[in-house]
């Protein structure tokens, strides 16, 4: 839903970024979700082509990787992959887990001339 | 999520798609694209960008929250599905702390200024956010609309986001707490259906308990889905339309209003020192 939202905000980055970095054409944006984003990424995709259109990004291709969450199991006191909220500990089982990343909706790299 | 379509792969399959994709636009583009990745201009190049496209967001937000330090206000973010009973339990809020401290609301809405209209019957300053097609309310919106709302030196502010378990979980608008509420008709598995809700909030508030004798609602196991999925989530059972359960609510906003007017202080000495040190730096560019 707010996919489109966030696309938005992409482009207004890559607008940002024309500037400095020199460049007018976007051929291809990386771009890293965590798995505790709340986000789809088929959704993500059909909203880039039609927030893109019109703009330096028109056409681009989006590569999507999704990266895993991490949590601090307070039971086995180390750190542990968590790729859902609510989803137990692998080691332990332990639902006391402190969510320490994954809700990230970064820009890796673009490709641009 | 990304796990179920498996688009997250980086894999073959996904590159196909990425294709296919790209050819469906095409069809309407097809000139242009060629032009764009046309051999013989300057040579594509790749730019390291490492920004999270929240980050805009982000800045509004902290920007909200420190207006809001420096003026101790305590702020929260409602967040609820539609139906949940946000406003009836904002205007019997409002009704009861007006009376003791500065209270305003800002009211978040695709369309209509009902809700807001609400709250200044119940006796309370309220501005309304129409938010078109938007599913969320986001911090920009919020500083706008503080423009439009009286002094609220040492009070509190509700914010009544849209009604919509997803989005708003992911937006910060500077608050110092999200209060999810849920109502005991909608369900006790809601909390680990929308887990990034009950994840983001720091209270719960189950609404509506007036309706248990009739409704098939295990209050435990709503508590159990929350605590599964942020263990660390308050809870609070509320009956907007009888109050009960209202002591409890109106004692932790209280709380939080404490802890805002006892942090104004601090965060006026900050703003005092970086003014100290701005004007330090006009001082010597004149001198020199």
């Amino acid at each position: 839903m707010h996919e489109m939202a966030l696309c938005e905000g992409l482009v207004q980055a890559l607008e940002a970024q024309a500037g400095a970095a020199a460049f007018s054409r976007v051929h291809a944006v990386e771009l890293e979700i965590g798995a505790l984003a709340a986000v789809e990424c088929e959704a993500m995709r059909f909203n880039f082509g039609i927030v893109t259109r019109g703009t330096l990004a028109e056409d681009a291709r989006l590569d999507i990787v999704e990266v895993d969450g991490r949590a601090w199991c307070m039971q086995c006191g180390t750190t542990v992959t968590l790729r859902r909220f609510g989803d137990p500990c692998p080691h332990c089982g332990s639902l006391q887990l402190q969510v320490l990343d994954g809700k990230q909706i970064r820009i890796r790299q673009i490709e641009v001339t | 999520m990304c796990g179920i379509c498996g688009c997250g792969d980086t894999g073959e399959h996904h590159h196909e798609h990425e294709h296919d994709h790209g050819h469906d636009h095409g069809h309407d583009h097809g000139h242009a694209a060629e032009h764009a990745h046309a051999a013989g201009l300057a040579p594509a190049r790749m730019v390291r960008v490492e920004q999270d496209i929240m980050a805009a967001n982000q800045r509004h937000a902290d920007a909200n929250r420190t207006y809001f330090a420096e003026r101790g206000i305590f702020v929260v973010n409602l967040v609820s599905s539609p139906g949940s009973g946000k406003t009836s339990l904002l205007v019997r809020t409002v009704a009861a702390l007006k009376a003791e401290m500065p209270v305003a609301v800002i009211e978040g809405d695709q369309q209509t200024e009902f809700d807001a209209e609400r709250i200044r019957a119940a006796g309370a300053p309220a501005w309304q956010i129409n938010t078109g097609k938007a599913c969320h309310l986001d911090a920009h919106m919020v500083g706008h609309a503080l423009e439009h709302l009286p002094a609220l030196e040492g009070g509190i502010l509700f914010i009544e986001n849209v009604g919509n378990l997803v989005c708003p979980a992911g937006f910060d608008l500077g608050e110092a707490h999200k209060v999810v509420i849920l109502s005991v008709t909608e369900g006790e598995d809601k909390p680990l259906k929308y887990p990034h809700m009950f994840h983001a909030a720091d209270l719960m508030l189950v609404n509506k308990i007036d309706l248990l004798p009739h409704v098939a609602c295990d209050m435990e196991l709503i508590l159990a889905g929350a605590l599964r999925v942020n263990p660390a989530i308050g809870s609070v059972a509320v009956s907007a339309a009888t109050g009960e359960g209202f002591g409890a609510w109106l004692d932790w906003l209280r709380q939080g209003r404490e802890r805002a007017r006892r942090a104004q202080h601090g965060a006026m000495q900050a703003r005092r020192e970086a003014l100290r040190r701005e004007l330090a730096s006009i001082d010597a560019t004149l001198a020199g």
